[in-house]
């Protein structure tokens, strides 16, 4: 199915919900309000006509200047061989957002990715923790203002340039 | 064999908590598991991740287009060329980049190759994980060949930054032609040796068959890819299905699990795709070495390369399953933002789930069969 009839049909399920459809760029997406994420994907994996029954990818992106972050769901169907992109966009002061884990099982893990590395709260998920960070980390690395903390637990994490150890 | 059903004893026993790996030999790299087992039988095992992770996804923020080439080769240092292609292709389609057609042949040659020594450590570590050290030393051997001719096509044996935006580096000789070519010769009777070393084997058959077996919805929810998708059952290959490259050219199978020995989706047919993947990929060469058209290696970019803002997401069948480069650019002479999404990552989050109710060596049986290579997981 075309990107625009998946629109369409999500326009129609779910009024209000989606907005701003893109058709003509490389990865044609749409918005999906952050209440009703859920519901969208449920009904994305679940119609026979749709049956989006992979979520290929899901990640964040930061937007200082627009002071937002889009959480990005790639959805892909193996049986129509079609693809979506739904966007959330959340407030950077405070991103929180109702988990998918339910709908798709690798959710779970990349949801901890995206906590992990850009601060989004998913509210619901069974095992919100840091994954590739350590527990005691301080930030969040993929934010665009993200700063390096000067140690950690006693070890610095800055290095003297390469040139500089060389000639002392 | 999975027999789960615990023994009623009428003893009291108390769950034992061990933590496997980050430096265990079997554990593929540098990955934990936290094990809770009850005697021989492991009630929950939860994997650790991120001893591997180098941030590549933020280092992307900070160097250029051409720049960030040779930190994708550190994503899977085992199937290097690969997250080359990748993001070249995201970066190709943003800036509207037309690889040449020897460029494509070239990518495909090394590609394969690639994805032949990446096989053939998943093939051999496996045995070595469950006793069997003869095959392991085998396939190093013939992988050795394989980093000889790439140090031929590109000057490096493991991390290539061979592809580049717009094509390839160097162009592929017709003497390394001739060589590859021999070493096809010599290497696709080796297989049947394996497998009578290997697959046939009736220790490692009965260490398998039926061992941690992957439903065919579990494989889907889980968005397992690759081999490990495919052992299940799911004829689904992107180089098949989402056409890249050169691949609608060339002929090819794509090879599933058909519960040869125990249930379909058990550790045997992920194996056994592999097994049959090697096939695959030396009749892939044969055809590319037989079309490599004449002409430049590698298009006209700009040194500079500042692709129009935009995003897209390129897959590309590594050894390990669907890898995804999601890119967004700004219009500037540094991506936005790149994503890799990879196999492991998909298939760790399974074991969790996989690993309640089986035997602590078969949670060695599992990870090898899984394939999981720490640091793509972690990236």
């Amino acid at each position: 199915m075309e990107t625009k009839d998946i629109y369409g049909r999500l326009e129609q399920q779910f009024p209000g919900k989606v907005a701003d459809f893109k058709g003509d760029v490389q990865e044609p997406c749409c918005k999906v309000d952050a209440q009703a994420i859920v519901e969208v994907c449920r009904f994305l994996r679940d119609d026979p006509g749709l049956k989006f029954e992979v979520l290929s990818d899901l990640t964040g992106l930061d937007w200082p200047k627009e002071e937002k972050i889009q959480v990005v769901y790639h959805l892909y169907s193996y049986a129509q061989k079609h693809q979506m992109v739904l966007k959330v966009d959340l407030p950077r002061d405070n991103p929180k957002v109702a988990t998918t884990e339910g709908v798709w099982k690798v959710a779970n893990w990349f949801e901890r990715e995206v906590y992990d590395l850009f601060g989004v709260i998913f509210e619901g998920h069974s095992d919100l923790r840091r994954i590739m960070l350590p527990e005691d980390w301080v930030g969040h690395p993929l934010r665009k203002d993200y700063v390096e903390q000067e140690e950690y637990d006693g070890i610095s994490t800055q290095r003297a340039p390469l040139v500089e150890k060389l000639l002392r | 064999m999975n027999e789960t059903a615990p023994v009623e004893t009428g003893f009291y026993t108390e769950d034992m908590t061990i933590s496997v790996g980050p430096q265990h030999p079997s554990t593929h790299g540098v990955l934990r598991f936290v094990v809770r087992t009850d005697g021989e039988v492991i009630n929950e095992a939860i994997p650790d991740v991120g001893y591997l992770h180098r941030s590549i996804e933020k280092i992307g923020e900070k160097v250029t287009w051409h720049g960030y080439v040779p930190y994708t080769d550190r994503a899977d240092y085992l199937a290097a060329m690969f997250a080359n292609q990748g993001f070249c292709m995201a970066a190709e389609k943003l800036g509207n980049v037309e690889v040449t057609r020897r460029g494509e042949f070239c990518r495909v040659i090394a590609c394969e190759l690639n994805r032949i020594a990446s096989h053939l450590i998943s093939v051999g570590t496996f045995g070595q994980d469950i006793g069997a050290m003869t095959p392991f030393v085998h396939a190093l051997r013939e992988r050795e060949t394989i980093n000889n001719l790439m140090e031929e096509i590109c000057g490096a044996r493991l991390t290539y930054n061979y592809i580049r935006i717009g094509g390839v580096g160097y162009d592929i000789l017709p003497e390394t032609c001739t060589r590859i070519t021999a070493f096809l010769d010599h290497f696709e009777p080796l297989v049947d040796e394996y497998n009578r070393l290997l697959s046939y084997n009736k220790i490692f058959i009965e260490r398998l068959a039926g061992v941690a077996v992957v439903s065919r919805e579990e494989a889907l929810s889980y968005n397992l890819v690759g081999p490990n998708l495919r052992g299940s059952g799911i004829k689904w290959d992107i180089r098949r299905d989402i056409p890249y490259s050169v691949y609608p050219e060339l002929e090819f199978e794509v090879p599933i699990g058909g519960a040869q020995v125990g249930k379909l989706g058990d550790s045997y047919d992920r194996y056994w795709v592999r097994i049959r993947e090697l096939h695959e990929s030396c009749k892939i060469l044969r055809q590319c070495l037989k079309m490599l058209p004449k002409g430049p290696a590698i298009a006209k970019v700009a040194r500079k390369f500042k692709p129009p803002a935009g995003e897209c997401y390129a897959r590309v069948e590594a050894p390990r399953g669907d890898m995804g480069f999601y890119v967004v650019a700004d219009g500037s002479e540094y991506p936005y933002r790149v994503r890799i999404r990879t196999g492991s990552f998909a298939a760790m989050s399974i074991i969790d789930k996989l690993s309640k109710g089986i035997m602590v060596a078969d949670l060695i049986a599992l990870i090898g069969s899984l394939d999981v290579d720490a640091p793509e997981i972690d990236r």
